[in-house]
C-alpha cells in the first residue's frame, strides 16, 4: 500500500484539546476505588477523576490533600477502557510529571488539593499529556489556556453539593466572552489589560464567541436537574465529584445524571430520570463556609 | 417542496463532537437534524453518527430506543458515516469493548476500541486516500480505534504506513477511525454528501 511517510506527532495541540472535545455532553465522576471506577463506567461516564478522597471528605477531614497513590490510579486505569484522569497540586510539576509517567489521560491541575505552589501554575506546555484546569472567570480561564490548559471546568465549590457557585461561574465565564463579542478592537486592547490575559487570544474569543478549549462545569453538582442546568447555561458536560459515591444510590443516581445531561433541554424526561434516586448527598451551603475553606479561591 | 435539494443529514447527538460534524455539513449546504429520538430519524437523507466515547453512546442509544430504528435504518441503506466512536457503533463486531457493550452493526469489520493505548499514544498524521484524490489527508487519531479485519463486503480505503486500515467504505456506509471534522479538510464529508444525495435521489 502506498503511503505518504510522514511522522506522526504525538502530544500536539489540537490532540490534546481534541480528547476533552469526544467528552462533550458526557458525564465525569470523581472515583476513589477501582470499585467505583467499574461503577461509574457501567452507569455511562465519559471519564473518571481517580483521586484518594473525594471533595466532601477532604472538606470535613481536613490536612493537605495531595497527588493519589500510583497504586491506586494504577489500579483504576487497569478496572476500567474510558479515560481516566487524576489531580496534580496546583504548581506541584513533579506531581504533573509522576501522573504523565503513569499514563493517566489527563491531569487536572486542582484547587481541591493544597496548593503546591501560591505564585505560579504547571507550565503545562511542558507535557505530552493533555490538562484541565478551573476557573472562577474568564479572565482566569485564559490564563490557564496561555499556560498551556487544553480543556477548562468552571470551578463551583467543590464537596458541599451546593451548586450556587457553579452557577456563579459558568454565568460569569459565559456573559464575559458574549461582552468580548460586541468590543471594538480598541476595546478588546483594554479587555486584555483587564482580564490580565494575551490581546491574541482575547480577540480570538471576541471573533468566534467561544473559548478555544472545551468547558465543563464543575463543583456542587448532585442531581440529574443541577448537570441539566449547567448544560443550559452553555456547558460542554459536567464532572461531579462528591454529589455520586455520598448519596444513597450512587449506581442508579450516576445513570441518571448521564441521561439528565444527554437531554439537558427536555424536562420530561429528567423528571423520569430524578425519580426514585434515594438520598442525595446531605451538602454544605456555601454561604455557611469560612473564606479560608472556600476552596474556588484557590488559583488565580 | 418542489425544487428543494437541499440534504437532509442527521447527527447522532447523544454524546460527543455532533456540533463540529454539523457545522462542516451546513458549510457544504445541507440542512442538519441533531437526532437524540427515534422520531427525529424519520426525515433524514442520512446520518452522521460523531466520536465521543462509543460506550456511553451504545448505551444511550438503546435506552433511548434508537438502536433499533439506526439498525432498521442502515439495513434499509441509509447512508451512515462514523468517526472514531461512530466507527465502532458501525462496526459488525468490536474487540475490547466495555463489559456488554454492543454495536448497530453494519459494517463488515471487526474494529478494536481505543487500539493505540493511552491518550498519550494519541497522535496526528498524514494519509492517502486515493478515493479522496491525491492530497494526502491530515487525520487525528484521539484514544482511536483501527480496523482489525475488513470482511468481504466491505473495503479498506486508507492505511497508516504500518499497513493497519483506518477507513473503510461499504456501499452507503463509511467509517474512519480519525476525526476530518477536526481538521477543517471537508473531503470525507463532501463525499459522504454525495451518497446522501444519490440516496434521496
Amino acid at each position: 500500500m502506498t503511503n505518504s511517510t510522514s511522522t506522526a506527532e504525538q502530544g500536539s495541540n489540537r490532540v490534546k484539546r481534541g480528547l476533552a472535545e469526544m467528552l462533550k455532553g458526557g458525564v465525569i465522576m470523581d472515583v476513589v476505588t477501582a470499585e467505583q471506577a467499574r461503577i461509574a463506567e457501567d452507569a455511562g461516564a465519559v471519564a473518571v477523576m481517580a483521586l484518594e478522597r473525594v471533595p466532601a471528605d477532604i472538606r470535613s477531614q481536613g490536612g493537605v490533600a495531595r497527588m493519589s497513590d500510583p497504586d491506586l490510579i494504577e489500579s483504576i486505569i487497569a478496572e476500567v477502557s474510558i479515560p481516566v484522569m487524576a489531580k496534580a497540586r496546583i504548581g506541584h510539576f513533579v506531581e504533573a510529571q509522576v501522573l504523565q509517567a503513569l499514563k493517566v489521560d489527563y491531569i487536572d491541575e486542582s484547587e481541591v488539593l493544597s496548593p503546591a505552589d501560591y505564585v505560579n501554575h504547571i507550565d503545562k506546555w511542558n507535557y505530552d499529556v493533555p490538562f484541565v484546569c478551573g476557573a472562577t472567570n474568564l479572565g482566569e480561564a485564559l490564563r490557564r489556556i496561555t499556560e498551556g490548559a487544553a480543556m477548562i471546568r468552571s470551578k463551583g465549590e467543590a464537596g458541599t453539593g451546593d451548586v450556587s457557585e457553579a452557577t456563579k461561574h459558568i454565568r460569569k465565564i459565559k456573559s464575559e466572552i458574549a461582552s468580548l463579542s460586541s468590543m471594538s478592537r480598541d476595546e478588546l486592547y483594554v479587555a486584555a489589560k483587564e482580564l490580565q490575559a494575551p490581546y491574541e487570544l482575547v480577540a480570538e474569543i471576541a471573533e468566534t464567541g467561544k473559548l478555544p478549549v472545551v468547558l465543563f462545569t464543575a463543583g456542587g453538582v448532585a442531581t440529574p436537574a443541577d448537570a441539566a442546568m449547567m448544560m443550559q447555561l452553555g456547558a460542554d458536560g459536567v464532572f461531579v465529584g462528591s454529589g455520586i459515591f455520598k448519596s444513597g444510590n450512587p449506581e442508579k443516581r450516576a445513570a441518571a445524571v448521564v441521561k439528565a445531561t444527554t437531554f439537558f433541554d427536555d424536562p420530561k424526561v429528567i423528571a423520569e430520570v430524578s425519580r426514585g434516586l434515594g438520598e442525595a448527598m446531605v451538602g454544605i451551603n456555601v454561604s455557611d463556609l469560612a473564606a479560608p475553606h472556600r476552596l474556588a479561591e484557590r488559583g488565580w | 417542496m418542489a425544487g428543494s435539494h437541499r440534504p437532509q443529514v442527521g447527527v447522532l447527538a447523544l454524546q460527543g463532537d455532533f456540533r463540529e460534524h454539523a457545522a462542516v455539513l451546513r458549510g457544504l449546504g445541507a440542512d442538519v437534524v441533531a437526532v437524540r429520538r427515534p422520531e427525529e430519524l424519520t426525515d433524514v437523507d442520512g446520518i452522521v453518527l460523531p466520536g465521543g466515547e462509543s460506550s456511553v453512546q451504545d448505551k444511550l442509544s438503546r435506552t433511548f430506543g434508537m438502536a433499533e430504528p439506526l439498525k432498521q435504518a442502515i439495513a434499509g441503506g441509509l447512508p451512515v458515516y462514523g468517526t472514531c466512536a461512530g466507527l465502532i457503533l458501525l462496526a459488525d463486531s468490536i474487540l475490547d469493548g466495555i463489559a456488554g457493550q454492543q454495536t448497530l452493526g453494519g459494517l463488515d469489520v471487526v474494529v478494536r476500541r481505543n487500539a493505540f493505548g493511552s491518550q498519550l499514544d494519541s497522535f496526528e498524521t498524514d494519509i492517502d486516500i486515493p478515493e479522496l484524490g491525491e492530497e494526502p489527508m491530515h487525520a487525528v487519531f484521539i484514544r482511536a480505534p483501527i480496523v482489525e479485519s475488513v470482511g468481504t463486503k466491505a473495503t479498506a480505503i486508507a492505511s497508516l504506513s504500518d499497513g493497519r486500515v483506518v477507513a473503510v467504505e461499504q456501499g452507503n456506509l463509511l467509517g474512519t477511525s480519525f476525526h476530518p471534522e477536526m481538521t477543517g479538510d471537508i473531503r470525507f464529508h463532501a463525499y459522504f454528501l454525495e451518497k446522501v444525495r444519490a440516496h434521496a435521489g
